[in-house]
């Protein structure tokens, strides 16, 4: 299975980034395990693009075999697209803070609960 | 108050060179690794250390809200500028070949003014997104 | 990076989570050089481990919490990670191995972009030439919404009147 071993690393990457998100009540420590989930993401693309023996796709005369340069255009895009969610993210966190009092996700639902019964009365 | 000064001088003497390689990796992205986004960010990075050591109040003096908030629309309007010039010139939008007599000059006039495009925009979103994080803590206390 | 990554989920404390992550960037962007895509390192590398840090700092010092203590053990966020992470590893066995040759993606459309790039556009980075010339309509969409972030995020964190006179 050596032949297999960066889809391991990226599974297990992407497993743990999942579970950070689905198990942990924090807003912040979500929004950190989505950005760990991303990143095995791009492993996901890049690591079947290299070649051993290949160098970076800058053509030159030296080198003749190069990585595969078309998932790296696809993932510089998916970074940057990345950091963007983030900061949406962290934005809508700021202000579920200052309209909740607390970024947990358990609290959060049991003040929503509360609002909902006290505003139906 | 000497670690202080030490900060100030070293960020004094930092920063030149922290713009000069974004510009480096700007430009010089069509011949290494680089080109407009890491530049952006590069930038964005130097005013956000700027503003660590010398106070908000004096980086906002620098460069003004003003200046970042036009900055992140010039970007998008620039690079889709490039595209309706192509247009114009004949081609379909985007095409970069139209701009120049020689094609491959074309496409060097095109890449070297949509990067500079998105550079704009990613170093004037990064920078304004760090503005509003700041701010709104500095108006809570 | 999976002590890293381990080490994140257990500890409470924001702020070692968000130094942990930072790490964990700065680690994806050395492994991305040892897989020869410098571009993407160094855009990892600014962005994940820069801006991002940044950020999260920012939000942190606005929210000003550490994460409780969960309230039961996370027993069934493991079973469902660890059920998605033997299907993806049964499924990744049928791709092609690392660093095969004959994979469909070098074989596909990518000779082309190598050997015409240069020559077309004149310009020796093939991963500039194919993001701002070849593909470049998706670098637009991909500059709009990084506007679009901004003003996003301008929109939600904008202040009209002073804090004291809104009541929550």
């Amino acid at each position: 299975m050596a032949s297999h071993f960066s889809y391991a690393v990226t599974i297990f990457l992407m497993i743990a980034g999942l579970f950070i998100v689905i198990s942990r009540g924090n807003l912040i420590k979500k929004l950190v395990g989505l950005g760990i989930f991303q990143t095995s993401v791009y492993l996901l693309y890049i690591a079947p693009g290299k070649l051993i023996g290949g160098t970076a796709p800058i053509v030159s005369e030296a080198f003749d075999v190069y990585s595969n340069p078309l998932p790296h255009v696809l993932i510089l895009t998916a970074i940057v697209v990345g950091v963007a969610t983030l900061a949406l993210g962290l934005a809508l966190v700021v202000r579920i803070r200052e309209a909740y009092g607390s970024i947990e996700e358990d609290e959060i639902l049991t003040k929503d609960h509360e609002d909902s019964i006290a505003d139906q009365r | 108050m000497k670690s202080y000064l030490v900060l100030r001088v070293v960020a004094k003497v930092f920063l030149p060179f922290i713009l000069i390689f974004a510009l480096y990796v700007q430009f010089h992205g069509d011949f290494g690794p680089g080109g407009g986004f890491q530049a952006g960010v590069i930038i964005a990075a130097a005013v956000v250390f700027y503003a660590l050591i010398y106070g908000l109040a004096n980086a906002r003096r620098v460069v003004p809200e003003r200046l970042v908030e036009a900055m992140m629309a010039a970007g998008v309007l620039v690079y889709a500028g490039v595209g309706l010039i192509g247009l114009l010139l004949g081609g379909n939008f985007l095409d970069y070949f139209v701009l120049d007599r020689d094609p491959v000059h074309g496409q060097h006039r095109g890449i070297f003014w949509v990067e500079v495009g998105v550079a704009i925009t990613v170093s004037g979103v990064m920078l304004k997104i760090f503005y509003m994080f700041a701010d709104r803590g500095r108006i809570d206390e | 990076m999976a002590v890293a990554v381990v080490v994140l989920a257990r500890v409470r404390n924001l702020f070692s989570v968000i130094v942990l992550a930072g790490l964990y960037s700065f680690l994806m962007a050395t492994v991305l050089v040892a897989l020869d895509a410098v571009d993407v390192a160094m855009t990892e590398a600014s962005v994940g481990a820069g801006i991002s840090t940044v950020l999260l700092l920012g939000a942190l010092h606005l929210c000003r919490s550490e994460e409780a203590k969960p309230a039961h053990k996370p027993w069934l966020p493991l079973v469902v990670s660890a059920a998605c992470g033997l299907l993806l590893v049964y499924g990744s066995l049928g791709l092609p191995a690392f660093s095969d040759p004959g994979a469909p993606i070098h074989t596909h459309v990518v000779p082309r972009y190598l050997q015409d790039g240069p020559n077309e556009t004149g310009v020796p980075n093939v991963v500039t030439a194919v993001l701002a010339s070849y593909r470049g309509y998706d670098t637009l969409g991909e500059t709009t919404v990084v506007f679009t972030a901004g003003a996003g995020v301008v929109a939600l964190l904008r202040r009209r009147r002073p804090r004291k006179e809104q009541s929550k």
